[in-house]
């Protein structure tokens, strides 16, 4: 149909989903923004964040870490390099990793060379948090 | 005679054994290879995938001030080189070692410092006293994903803002075919070049970029680095179980024919001491007969 996206996740594992969508709405860098068909060719990159798309007027989330996302008037591909369906988060083990990435940073130098990895770490405990709570 | 017998027997029975571990192995390395060739399989889209949008990307943003991009007078040279962590796989890894020393033979005739990054025992071994090793990855290659191919950019890339050396290169056999792997010199930094010999010019659509084209090729060319160095892993894992599937096939065919030619050796051995009893009973017969 006319009207309908053509939404494609890949992951370096695998091609992670490949269905029409009604809607599509991306975590970008600069923000969060929503894709429908016939969208203006757009380039972004893609934060660790929350990726949902609609369907049958049904929404279904996703967490996906980072990428970029190509969108043309028909199609988005979104290339990640994880994706994890947001029904299959354990919280409990998301807040232990919040909680231990939280208790490492404290008192760590900006400088230490780890800072970093354990705060995009961190970064995804929150948000697999945030996204779990949206099933 | 009967010495021998027993000797030729053992011997048969010894390269049976042989045999056996040698068809074990061929049929290990080759179901490992349909792993290796999977992943490779399922890795295919999204490299594609990030090189046509790197292609179109570096293609459009003209000048720019991306370290990563900056050609310098290359007088530092880092080589990624990979091979496996074992042997028994043929001229594998000779392959890849002598792609390296030619390369590092050429340069140093140039005057120029070449150092190695070696992903692999083997490599690492055969170079451990000869030239200098900025890194190493060992027994990494038998479970890996692209977290892996992180870790080696993310130590690769600093030191090359730093200008600690000035071009990085990546040497790995190349996944033909089963039977066939050939080694490859591919340029990672400066990462420009492989950007430009990307011919398809109108693939570069009217996008609308988000960050601006040079905030997301600051982002893109790691990204892109991870992908080439994850696809030589990948071809290193496949080809590796592949030589080995190979020359393992070639032992298993040496022993078959070599227990073939044991089997008629000892049969004729057999054949000739049956021979010389029956000479002797037969000589023993006729002298009796002959004083009757």
């Amino acid at each position: 149909m006319a009207d309908e996206l053509m939404l494609e996740i890949v992951t370096p594992e695998r091609l992670a989903f490949s269905d029409v969508v009604e809607e599509v709405t991306l975590p970008g860098g600069e923000g969060e923004f929503g894709v429908l068909v016939g969208h203006v060719p757009f380039l972004s990159s893609i934060r660790i964040g929350e990726l949902n798309y609609t369907k049958d007027h049904k929404k279904t989330y996703y967490l996906v870490g980072e990428g970029y996302a190509e969108v043309t008037g028909l199609k988005a591909t979104v290339l990640v390099e994880s994706i994890e369906a947001a029904s299959s988060i354990i919280v409990e083990e998301a807040k232990r990793d919040k909680e231990s990435a939280e208790a490492r940073l404290a008192g760590m130098d900006k400088e230490n060379p780890d800072y970093g990895k354990i705060k995009k770490s961190l970064d995804m405990a929150e948000t697999r948090i945030k996204v779990s709570e949206k099933v | 005679m009967g010495a021998s017998l027993k000797e030729i027997k053992r011997q048969s029975v010894a390269v049976d054994k042989t045999r056996q571990i040698t068809r074990a192995m061929n049929m290990v390395a080759a179901s490992k290879l349909k792993a290796a060739q999977m992943k490779m399989e399922n890795f295919r889209p999204y490299a594609g995938k990030l090189m046509e949008v790197f292609g179109s990307l570096a293609g459009r943003v003209v000048s720019t001030t991306n370290p990563l991009l900056a050609v310098r007078d290359p007088g530092r040279i880092r080589v990624i080189m990979m091979t496996s962590d074992r042997g028994l796989c043929g001229g594998f890894n000779t392959n890849v070692i002598k792609e390296v020393e030619k390369f590092t033979r050429g340069k140093k005739a140039e005057g120029k410092d070449v150092s190695l990054i070696t992903v692999g025992k083997k490599g690492r071994d055969f170079f451990r006293k000869k030239v200098k090793i900025d890194g190493q990855y060992v027994e990494e290659l038998s479970r890996f994903d692209i977290s892996l191919a992180a870790r080696i950019a993310k130590d690769a890339i600093p030191p090359f803002i730093a200008g600690e050396y000035d071009e990085l290169y990546l040497c790995y056999n190349e996944f033909r075919s089963v039977a066939s792997q050939r080694p490859v010199m591919v340029r990672l930094l400066p990462a420009a070049s492989i950007g430009a010999d990307e011919d398809e010019t109108e693939a570069a659509a009217d996008y609308v970029y988000e960050p601006s084209e040079e905030e997301l090729l600051a982002h893109i060319v790691p990204m892109y680095l991870r992908v080439l160095i994850y696809k030589g892993l990948l071809e290193t894992s496949a080809g590796e179980h592949g030589a080995r599937m190979v020359s393992m096939d070639n032992a298993t065919s040496n022993c078959e024919e070599m227990i073939q030619s044991l089997t008629q050796k000892f049969n004729s051995a057999r054949q000739a001491a049956i021979t010389a009893e029956l000479m002797d009973i037969v000589g023993g017969t006729e002298a009796l007969s002959a004083k009757g």
